[in-house]
């Protein structure tokens, strides 16, 4: 499908447009002067590189809803677990500057703890951190996966169970016994790696690395739908009974796409919280897992730009809106999914792809 | 996972079927690929199946007939582990305990299943559908590698050949006619070279050219393969049947050739004279 939605050409297009941008924002924002109109405020080019995280999100929910079926509305809780574990890391790296100056975060100073909890060990390392970010959600991608895939849960049914999981961790996140920061979450990170975080090069080194990170995961992601492997998971959508009297195990195929798509969110997750300077437990709120599939169907499904198409307009118009007509937003984004669902239901990427048939 | 070790011809799918010796799979030295003996499946109380048992020769052409609520499709579900029996035995060849494996394990071992609703892949191309079939490692980390080979594209032109398709191999699937799904999906069974092939209903909605050429395609097949056929269609079923049974209420009513089997009151009863 997808090599007929765009030849060879058509690709290198694509990724070469996504290098641009990551070419581009630094430019305009550390050397275009702050009066010249090509300038890019600090607080843009944060926006772009959380927007660059999200993009990654609705490409792993892609590669599970839109080419193997399987709607997760829990996709939130493996970005923020990606966060949190890099939210780690950078929460240590604040040292003693923190408000209370102590070798503690200041959460725990303020719930009186003595020293860090287990689960803490080796997060100041930032190789540590950085593997967690890839294994936590992963882990629990692959057990829930395990299970719900080998119980051949299905349709709304695992829709409903991945939105009680998220919903679950949301609770368990907001206890302050938890040791994650409780409703506060993490913030007032002041470096990473040894760099300030507040700075422009530092905001422009995260955007470049985001953008880098999206150009990889697509290009991972086209290999994937484009080998047989591939056509197994369409296979898996359109007909499992056949792909598994083909000799297909459906639930193999399943979870290893599950699983990508979940360590694909915790990747967005960790590069997400630096540029944001905040993680707390509303990430995993059911309502933003619920955004992610809204992103992915007005972009269009089974097109994996389409995905990326979908993340960028829908928060370009969020933060947008939030600031003119913040009241407003939700209605706004409801009635978007409805009339995308109702008249373009291959979403945007489908109608640029009706108009180019037209003039061609 | 329960992993039962299945003899797999490691790349066959490279190997052009007729360069291989004797299938490694299925022992079939005593007559028999398939053997149900006793075999009764019942859901909330209801029996699907009573204490049935068959056999099928290899190479057989095998048509069951039976009124609808007769256990043809549970049967099915049975052979092809979708549904456990309560009860019985159910072997394919010698040595396969077919009530141990999952569905794709018991592709695997060599049996090919067709739908009574036709079943293919209505996103893909008739091609693709034809390739996800063919006989291969279908574990996902060769899946994920796999490329094809010129060897496999020659059997999958070999055999849109057989199955009539080939002119619309570039097209979707979905957009094949209802006859012609019945023939790819009996393509897809032939891809994955099985020794005995489930056909549940393969003429259903078919024009009579249809039908006569899905005779024809059936009659070729007997003998490399056992093929079962359930129908419905007593013209087909006398165009191609050499051996009957009829079932009834989950067990076998009558066995033999078609005419005797027509002349059996106890069928005429049950099934022919409404």
């Amino acid at each position: 499908m997808l090599a007929r939605l765009y030849g060879p050409r058509g690709w290198t297009a694509i990724v070469a447009a996504l290098a641009i941008v990551c070419v581009l924002v630094p430019l305009a924002n550390l050397v275009a002067p702050p009066e010249s109109v090509f300038h890019m405020p600090d607080y843009t080019v944060a926006l772009a590189g959380k927007i660059l995280c999200y993009a990654m999100v609705a490409l792993a929910m892609d590669l599970i809803w839109g080419y193997t079926g399987i709607l997760s509305l829990g996709h939130g809780l493996f970005f923020a677990l990606g966060g949190y574990a890099m939210g780690m890391y950078l929460m240590r790296a604040i040292g003693r500057d923190g408000v209370y100056q102590s070798d503690l975060p200041d959460f725990m100073v303020f719930l009186d703890w003595k020293e860090y909890p287990w689960y803490w060990a080796g997060t100041d390392q930032f190789w540590y951190s950085a593997l967690l970010v890839l294994l936590v959600p992963g882990v629990l991608a692959f057990v829930f996966g395990f299970f719900a895939f080998r119980s051949r849960i299905k349709g709304v049914y695992f829709s409903i169970i991945t939105q009680a999981l998220t919903f679950a961790a949301m609770l368990l996140f907001f206890r302050n016994d938890t040791g994650f920061g409780g409703n506060n979450g993490f913030t007032d990170f002041k470096r990473i790696l040894g760099f300030p975080t507040a700075t422009s090069e530092a905001r422009v080194a995260l955007f470049v690395i985001s953008g880098v990170t999206l150009i990889a995961m697509l290009l991972v992601a086209r290999f994937i739908v484009t080998s047989r492997l591939g056509r197994v998971l369409t296979a898996i959508r359109d007909a499992e009974s056949r792909v598994m009297f083909s000799g297909y195990n459906p639930a193999h195929y399943k979870l290893f796409v599950w699983t990508l798509s979940a360590v694909m969110c915790g990747i967005a997750g960790a590069l997400y919280v630096p540029q944001v300077g905040i993680i707390n437990p509303s990430e995993m709120s059911p309502a933003n897992s619920i955004e992610i599939a809204i992103w992915v169907a007005v972009g269009g499904r089974g097109t994996l730009t389409g995905a990326i198409l979908g993340a960028g307009i829908v928060n370009g118009a969020k933060s947008w809106f939030t600031v003119a007509f913040p009241e407003y937003w939700l209605f706004f984004l409801g009635l978007l999914f409805v009339l995308v669902t109702v008249f373009l239901p291959q979403g945007l990427i489908g109608l640029l792809g009706r108009r180019a048939r037209k003039s061609a | 996972m329960n992993r039962v070790a299945i003899p797999q011809t490691a790349g066959s799918g490279d190997v052009p079927a007729y360069a291989r010796v004797a299938p490694k799979g299925v022992d079939t030295a005593h007559g028999p690929i398939l053997y149900l003996e006793d075999i009764s499946v019942s859901f909330d109380g209801f029996k699907a199946l009573n204490k049935l048992s068959l056999t099928i020769d290899a190479g057989e052409l095998r048509c069951i007939i039976g009124p609808n609520g007769a256990g043809k499709t549970t049967m099915m579900d049975v052979i092809t582990g979708k549904t456990r029996p309560d009860e019985g035995r159910a072997f394919f060849g010698q040595t396969i305990d077919l009530t141990r494996l999952t569905e794709p394990e018991i592709a695997h071992a060599g049996i090919g299943r067709k739908f009574q609703k036709p079943t293919v892949f209505e996103r893909h191309t008739v091609f693709e559908n034809l390739e996800l079939a063919m006989k291969a490692d279908k574990r996902v980390s060769s899946t994920l590698f796999a490329e094809i080979s010129s060897a496999q594209r020659d059997r999958i032109a070999r055999t849109l050949g057989l199955i009539r398709l080939t002119g619309e191999a570039d097209r979707l699937a979905g957009l094949l006619s209802h006859g012609q799904k019945q023939w790819l999906e009996i393509g897809m069974l032939l891809m994955q070279e099985p020794q005995l092939l489930l056909l549940d209903e393969p003429v259903a909605g078919m024009t009579d050219a249809e039908t006569e050429r899905t005779a024809e395609l059936l009659l070729e097949l007997a003998g490399d393969h056992s093929v079962v056929v359930v129908e419905h269609d007593m013209d087909f079923v006398a165009r191609i049947a050499r051996q009957v049974t009829v079932l009834h209420e989950g067990s076998v009513l009558a066995e033999g050739p078609l005419d005797v089997v027509r002349a059996d009151a106890r069928v005429i009863e049950v099934y022919l004279g409404r």
